[in-house]
């Protein structure tokens, strides 16, 4: 016992500053959940869903180095288990009036928590039938692969009436409106992948991005490792599926086409490949500057009748600033780094230091 | 007792014969030298030993010592590259294959995976088990980066080492699998002849401290000749020449390999 506290107060020795980050951020994700309005409360909870899935797909594409482009097909997966099982028994009627509910299916309800869970775990189900065959090779097949994937579960879902009901999706879902579900699911998933990455799992996964053959050379096995990443990945996902079906309080397969799979790979394209603190960064970036631009798509007038503000505009300036920052951060925002108080340290010295050798310099230039 | 044995091994590319009838014969605790002039299968025969390619026809046989010290003979042939360092057989690369982005530290931790005995579920809850093999599996690297001479480099990229540290790197690394049989592809590659001395020096002590048996492949003669038990001498794909230093050294064949044929004497 006192072994374990002693351990516990070296380690808050060590780590304070993380520790009083985390409390700090606990304390302002309450108040936010206190008094933001509805609007900026769902964004807040969509950022923290992008957070999840984009650090998903960073563990495959960015640590792994195996490109996937599977995670709207996973999250689809993940959305529909959610929406199967939770929606009230009593409207499903109303719903399903196409076609009812399959009848094994019609009368089960499932706590949120578990269907959640059941939601991911049956996209580790799907991902090992894909990766089974894709793992094993080199190259492009798996991005390929996953790819028709997550078309192929849209069509499925689209074609199942009578457990998804088809393309008129399901409605009234039990929402979830608390800011603590996302984030409190974000936080725990970004500190387990955190712990993961730094354990022996997360340099094999590395040493694979690397060079596969010295890896194998050095007893990583590839085809067990990258299944062991592929498969995080997905349930991750799942789960970032199942809190956006709960959001939302609808789901239907429109919402799941490839292009949402886009959006994460921008995520992580912007943030860094391989940078978990980068990924969080750009997901709020991405979702909150895609909103921040709507002001483009409304119609405006200078005075004179320029046409120029129309819807689609946001697009297109958003485009750009993309081009630009991937211009001067060829790497991602972040890189392979971390946002490590180190790291943090390190910059503020070397910006300190350009600023007062810039002082100088002009000083010098006034002698 | 031999460690390592080779059974008329034969290695195709379509028509090009790599490696032709390749026996060779390592017994446990020597040191043996592959040597041989440019393109001569040397490094075939060392991927096929290793696993990266599986050959055309013959066997690789391997025989560990297990941690009861009893020995039994494994047919490796063909099995994957991971397998078969985990049973003892570790190797380094000709042309370097550091994981670049990686640090030094972390280059050596990734080649404990195979001996780490944690799930990666533990992994992600920081459990006492994946704890424990942590701080073991960092304090045996650190060990071994102190007896090549990186543990002040430990943290630093591994590409920014300077070429003769990274081979040292690559030779940590193997040695952090823990290995019975350790293969070196051109250790001293690029070395100038004091940094070759040095190297000699160090791959007889580490043979000696971790109770290794050493085979490579090299081209610098006098660092094959002073410290090699046996040679295999290979010349298009074929085993040319074997046995001792000495014997190599006078065999005409490999003369003739070297220095090709004196045109008066052919005539």
């Amino acid at each position: 016992m006192k072994e374990t506290q002693n351990s516990i107060g070296a380690y808050l020795k060590l780590h304070w500053k993380t520790a009083v980050f985390l409390v700090v951020l606990l304390i302002g994700i309450g108040l936010a959940d206190i008094f933001v309005d509805s609007y900026m409360r769902r964004l807040l909870n969509l950022c923290a869903i992008y957070v999840i899935v984009s650090l998903a797909m960073n563990l495959v594409n960015g640590f792994t180095g195996q490109f996937s482009l599977g995670q709207a097909g996973f999250m689809a997966i993940g959305a529909y288990t959610v929406a199967v099982f939770t929606v009230p028994i009593e409207s499903r009627a109303a719903i399903f009036y196409l076609e009812p509910m399959a009848p094994f299916l019609a009368n089960i309800q499932l706590p949120f928590i578990v269907a959640l869970i059941l939601g991911g775990l049956a996209s580790v189900v799907v991902a090992f039938f894909i990766g089974s065959p894709c793992l094993r090779l080199r190259g492009d097949y798996l991005a390929i692969a996953t790819l028709g994937f997550s078309e192929i579960i849209r069509i499925v879902f689209t074609n199942t009436q009578s457990i998804t009901n088809g393309a008129l999706g399901i409605k009234s879902i039990p929402t979830i409106s608390s800011l603590w579900w996302t984030y409190g699911t974000a936080l725990l998933i970004i500190i387990a992948t955190v712990l993961l990455i730094n354990s022996t799992y997360g340099r094999a996964f590395k040493s694979i991005r690397e060079d596969e053959i010295a890896a194998e050379a050095m007893g990583v096995g590839l085809f067990k490792t990258k299944m062991t990443s592929f498969l995080i990945g997905a349930f991750f996902t799942g789960i970032g599926g199942g809190l956006f079906a709960a959001l939302l309080g609808t789901v239907d397969p429109k919402q799941f086409y490839f292009t949402l799979t886009y959006n994460f790979l921008l995520i992580i394209v912007l943030g860094g490949m391989g940078s978990i603190s980068g990924t969080i960064i750009a997901s709020f970036v991405v979702t909150l500057g895609q909103e921040a631009l709507r002001f483009l798509d409304e119609p405006m007038a200078f005075g004179l009748d320029l046409p120029i503000f129309r819807p689609g505009l946001r697009m297109v300036v958003f485009s750009f600033l993309l081009m630009v920052i991937v211009l001067f951060y060829r790497k991602g925002l972040m890189g392979t780094n971390e946002l490590t108080w180190d790291f943090i340290a390190q910059k503020y010295r070397s910006i300190k230091k350009k600023l007062s050798g810039k002082k100088t310099s002009t000083e010098g230039g006034g002698n | 007792m031999s460690l390592l044995r080779t059974e008329n091994v034969i290695m195709q590319f379509g028509g090009v014969v790599a490696v032709n009838d390749l026996n060779i014969d390592i017994k446990k605790g020597e040191l043996a030298a592959l040597i041989g002039p440019n393109g001569a299968g040397k490094t075939t025969a060392f991927n096929v030993i290793t696993g990266v390619y599986t050959p055309t026809s013959g066997k690789v046989l391997f025989t560990p010592t297990d941690k009861n010290g009893a020995t039994t003979e494994i047919d490796i042939t063909g099995k994957k590259p991971d397998k078969i360092t985990g049973m003892g057989v570790a190797r380094t690369f000709q042309n370097i294959r550091l994981f670049k982005e990686l640090t030094v530290l972390e280059n050596v931790l990734v080649a404990t995976h195979l001996n780490a005995d944690y799930s990666f579920l533990s992994a992600m809850l920081r459990a006492p088990k994946a704890r424990k093999g942590e701080r073991q599996a960092k304090m045996d690297c650190e060990f071994l980066l102190e007896r090549l001479g990186l543990i002040d480099l430990k943290n630093e990229k591994a590409s920014s080492l300077p070429y003769g540290q990274q081979r040292h790197l690559e030779i940590a690394r193997a040695l952090a699998t823990k290995p019975q049989l350790l293969l070196l592809d051109e250790p001293a590659a690029g070395m100038n002849p004091q940094e070759t001395d040095e190297l000699t020096d160090l791959i007889f002590k580490l043979k000696t401290d971790f109770d290794l048996t050493i085979f490579m492949i090299e081209h610098h003669m006098d660092l094959v000749m002073e410290i090699s038990d046996h040679i295999y001498v290979l010349d298009f794909g074929c085993t040319i020449a074997k046995g001792t230093p000495d014997e190599v050294q006078n065999n005409p064949k490999v003369i003739e390999a070297y220095l090709g044929v004196d045109a008066d004497v052919e005539d």
